[in-house]
């Protein structure tokens, strides 16, 4: 077990996760996006493209700056998305296998594949989860752009404190359980994590840039979007902590025959 | 599982000590936030460098995976 065992399967498992991530965002969410930039162009007040008209006017391309680069829709849903999902799937990899390198038997009585995926479980509720329910995911056609700047940096800030929150809470889980138990243990650590959470959520700015779009086509947009890094996280705890699971259990019986060979 | 149980009872789980971790730590996690930044902000909050092709390229994945986009 060590630190590039873990980062070698970490990286694996991450180009699973975005690849799993890029499947499922394709088929869910990619039909959602498509009608909300078709609510964005038949809003629009110039008359620039008057092609709506399903995938003729799809095909025209999704930008906002004039002169600038244009990506076609076909390459911004294929080839685009999945570059996306494949370097934020890989990155998340070899974070979270780093880390469950760090937590390996600091965790209490967990097995190295239990920890592992305790650490993807955790990650995705502290990465993506909680900043979710405070800053949900926008479909193109919401947001102001002169806003980007603060709300860029107040989904970062919230989903760092949520970060930190959840290693202090699972520290603090740790040491009352060595006194108190594992109930009382992880009551102190859960209730920790949402207390500080709900108020560090009502302190931060709450952003309302929705204006007039569909109510429908928002939470189906957002459903889409937790469904995607929900297939990704769960992809990367689940083959990494089978990686993670299969490497320990095999240097076990390396070790219990180097035992017996030794014994003889 | 079964071959684990034949070296000990109860196996205590051998932890990687942390000096050992960090440098693959600290380098990896510099590459890692650094791709995180050109997929979920750059050519957003701010540019570097210049232009939109980023930001076009990752336009759906950006949406999709939560970051503020435009």
């Amino acid at each position: 077990m060590t630190a590039r065992a873990f980062l070698v399967r970490g990286l694996l498992a991450g180009l699973f996760a975005g690849i799993a991530a890029f499947a499922v965002g394709y088929f869910v969410a990619e039909p959602q996006i498509q009608t909300a930039i078709n609510y964005e162009e038949s809003h629009e007040d110039a008359p620039a493209t008057h092609t709506h008209s399903g995938d003729a006017g799809a095909e025209a391309g999704h930008h906002h700056d004039e002169g600038g680069t244009v990506v076609s829709r076909h390459n911004q849903r294929t080839w685009g998305l999945l570059t996306g999902t494949l370097a934020i799937g890989i990155a998340l990899g070899g974070i979270v296998a780093l880390v469950a390198a760090g937590v390996l038997g600091r965790i209490g009585a967990l097995s190295p594949g239990q920890s592992t995926a305790l650490v993807a479980l955790l990650g995705w509720v502290a990465v993506i989860l909680v900043p979710f329910l405070k800053y949900p995911a926008n479909p193109p056609a919401i947001g102001n752009a002169d806003t980007i700047g603060s709300r860029t940096t107040e989904y970062f800030v919230f989903m760092v404190i949520s970060i930190v929150v959840t290693v202090l809470s699972t520290m603090l889980a740790l040491r009352v359980r060595d006194h108190y138990g594992t109930y009382t243990g992880l009551l102190a650590g859960v209730g920790l994590f949402v207390v500080v959470m709900v108020i560090a959520g009502q302190l931060m700015p709450t952003v309302n840039e929705v204006g007039d779009f569909p109510a429908d086509t928002l939470w189906y947009f957002r459903r889409a979007s937790l469904i995607t890094s929900a297939t990704m996280w769960a992809v990367l705890g689940a083959v990494l902590s089978g990686l993670v699971g299969r490497l320990y259990s095999r240097e076990q019986s390396i070790a219990a025959r180097r035992a017996l060979a030794a014994s003889l | 599982m079964s071959q684990t149980t034949a070296a000990a009872p109860t196996v205590e789980v051998p932890s990687i000590p942390l000096a050992e971790l960090a440098p693959w730590a600290l380098f990896f996690g510099l590459l890692a936030v650094l791709a995180i930044v050109f997929v979920s902000a750059d050519q957003g909050a701010f540019s570097i460098p210049s232009g939109n092709a980023i930001h076009e390229w990752v336009h759906d994945g950006r949406h999709l995976l939560g970051y503020p986009c435009h």
